[in-house]
């Protein structure tokens, strides 16, 4: 056997040293509260309301950014216009805009002192601490990443599927609906997921627009300041296992579906 | 049928400039050109999926220069099958039915028969995926065929087929061509497959058309050195013309007839030149000794290169001949050819 050369080894220490950096502080958390406590967290009802409340509004999010983002996201991988890459960047813009900045920003648009903040008075929704405002901040963060990996997928479907869809006697939309959309599906699920991901994990600009209703982190943020570590954990534990199991569901709920067709 | 009138297209950096060219009913007629020459926009601009700058293109005398795609009854099969991926063969098939108002009846009447003509019975409920390449192209033709299109548009149909598929789909091409009315324009780069399957042609070259003729037209009369060089003949010569002969320097090529101009240029296939160890006593009046410069390796055929006066003239012979002769490079050796397998222009 060729005897394996130091750069190999350098190569698996380096691996070995990163998975236990990742996996032992979260297996850690997870295993240190005690099995009363969490069950004792499950009876709390206000620790299940904020984490229902971040799933409730992270998958908002993530509807928003399907909605709005799928025809962005298509325009993007199909046409070449001047100004184009200034448009990406502008997307990637809330990826790289430290947290409570976002905050302030919408705030700064939603205020009284703003005419959209007005207009917005006047109809009668607040964004300042209303469930409202925490999905408008979840969607701008999470928007980003799910039109990048939308727009992934669409540039890896041929345009010349759609050609000849087209030159068969479809229209556009029948073209989308019939050829596009069923191909594309994966990558705007891959999409949802990561949008979704994003939005449940922001706390930065949250608490700046909403800190009641209460979000799973700020609830998280709120017990460890008040009370310390021990009694966060069990809440930290919960919303991640919930979202876990939540996000395994819809896996194999389309897994499935893609068999089926 | 299809007529294109003064088409111009712009494309980024690529243009297609004053394309024009008239396309008959029912006619196999063929685009070549090397990689890049813009075959394959030009047939994009025909099927309605880039937009022409300036210009006109009518079928069947229905200007469709503004059509959407879907209205233009033109169907495209690309090199790459471009077969719907999440469809089973029969749903590939049957795709454009849905936007077709075709009776029940008669539909099927028309999928049976391409199921029988392209022998995809017993693939129906397969996914593209599982299907080899030449079996892929046939579902491709059959679906483009199915709406019973009045111009059927072929993007390199055969270029990424085994050499044994290949065969198969360039007959089946044209017994498809033969027993229905539809108008095919096929673009290759293959001249072979041109040469089997075409009524005429055009040969393009960086965004314009530089000869449009029948196949033997463009085979043996080439009007300018990209098609003769495009179209194999390797022995082509700037010269001077004098009554009935053609200067390449001091080299005096005898021509048998008197061309109009007085500079241009000759070509000649390099199968048509004639080695031998003596001097042939026959009726070719051009004969040279000169020095064998090379000998290539074609595979089938030996290419060789033979010096005269700094002139470097090909021929092609087989690997017998080669071997027979015992050719070797330095040796002198005679050629010759006939007057009339030269082409000027």
């Amino acid at each position: 056997m060729v005897k394996k050369e130091l750069f190999f080894w350098i190569t698996i220490s380096c691996g070995i040293v990163i998975l236990a950096f990742i996996l032992l502080p979260l297996i850690e958390m997870l295993t240190a509260p005690s099995f009363s406590m969490l069950k004792e967290t499950l009876k709390d009802k206000d620790v299940m309301r904020s984490i229902w409340l971040s799933i409730y509004t992270a998958g908002l999010a993530a509807l928003i950014s399907f909605v709005f983002g799928t025809p962005l996201a298509y325009l993007l991988a199909r046409t070449n216009f001047t100004g184009k890459k200034l448009v990406e960047s502008i997307i990637d813009l809330p990826i790289v805009i430290p947290h409570p900045v976002v905050g302030i920003a919408i705030l700064s648009v939603a205020g009284k002192n703003h005419w959209i903040g007005q207009l917005f008075a006047e109809l009668g929704i607040r964004i300042m601490g209303s469930v409202t405002g925490i999905v408008t901040v979840l969607t701008f963060v999470g928007l980003p990443f799910y039109i990048n990996a939308v727009k992934n997928g669409f540039e890896s479907i041929s345009p010349r599927l759609e050609n000849v869809s087209r030159s068969l006697g479809a229209s556009m939309f029948s073209t989308f609906f019939r050829i596009t959309f069923p191909l594309a599906w994966r990558s705007m699920f891959i999409g949802i997921i990561m949008c979704s991901a994003r939005a449940i994990s922001e706390f930065g600009a949250v608490v700046i627009v909403a800190y009641h209703p209460m979000i799973a982190p700020v609830m998280l943020y709120e017990r460890f300041e008040a009370y310390g570590l021990k009694y966060s954990q069990p809440v930290a534990v919960w919303l991640v296992s919930i979202c876990l199991a939540l996000f395994l569901i819809l896996r194999i709920l389309t897994l499935r579906d893609r068999k089926a067709t | 049928m299809i007529r294109v009138e003064d088409v111009n297209i712009h494309l980024g950096v690529f243009t297609l400039r004053n394309i024009n060219l008239a396309i008959d009913e029912n006619e196999f007629f063929v685009l070549m050109g090397p990689t890049g020459a813009g075959k394959t926009v030009l047939l994009e601009a025909i099927a309605g999926l880039i937009p022409c700058k300036s210009g006109n293109i009518h079928i069947q005398d229905r200007n469709v220069t503004k059509m959407p795609p879907e209205k233009r009854g033109v169907s495209i099969v690309y090199q790459d099958y471009a077969l719907f991926p999440h469809l089973t063969v029969r749903e590939n098939v049957e795709y454009g039915l849905h936007f077709h108002n075709i009776d029940r009846g008669k539909a099927g009447r028309r999928f049976n028969r391409m199921v029988e003509i392209l022998d995809l019975g017993h693939l129906l409920t397969r996914l593209p995926v599982n299907l080899s390449g030449g079996e892929n192209q046939r579902v491709a033709l059959a679906r483009a065929l199915m709406v019973n299109p009045r111009v059927l548009l072929l993007d390199e149909p055969l270029s990424a087929l085994d050499p044994g598929f290949r065969e198969e789909i360039r007959y089946r091409l044209k017994s498809l061509h033969k027993n229905s009315d539809v108008t095919f324009l096929m673009v290759t780069h293959d001249f072979a497959d041109a040469l089997s399957l075409a009524d005429r042609a055009a040969v393009m070259n960086d965004g314009i058309i530089e000869q449009i003729g029948s196949m033997s037209d463009i085979f043996q009369r080439p009007n300018s050195t990209f098609v003769a060089d495009f179209v194999g003949m390797k022995n082509l010569f700037g010269v001077d013309f004098q009554d009935t002969t053609a200067y390449i320097d001091e080299l005096q090529i005898e021509l048998g007839r008197t061309p109009d101009n007085s500079h241009g240029y000759i070509a000649i296939r390099p199968e048509d030149i004639v080695l031998s160890k003596e001097k042939l006593a026959s009726s070719m009046l051009n004969s040279f000794t000169g020095t064998i410069n090379g000998v290539i390796d074609q595979g089938l055929f030996y290419e060789i290169e033979i010096r005269l006066n700094n002139v470097i003239f090909r021929s092609l012979i087989t690997k017998r001949s080669l071997f027979e002769m015992g050719i070797s490079e330095g040796m002198d050796i005679t050629f010759s050819f006939k007057s009339t397998a030269i082409h000027y222009f």
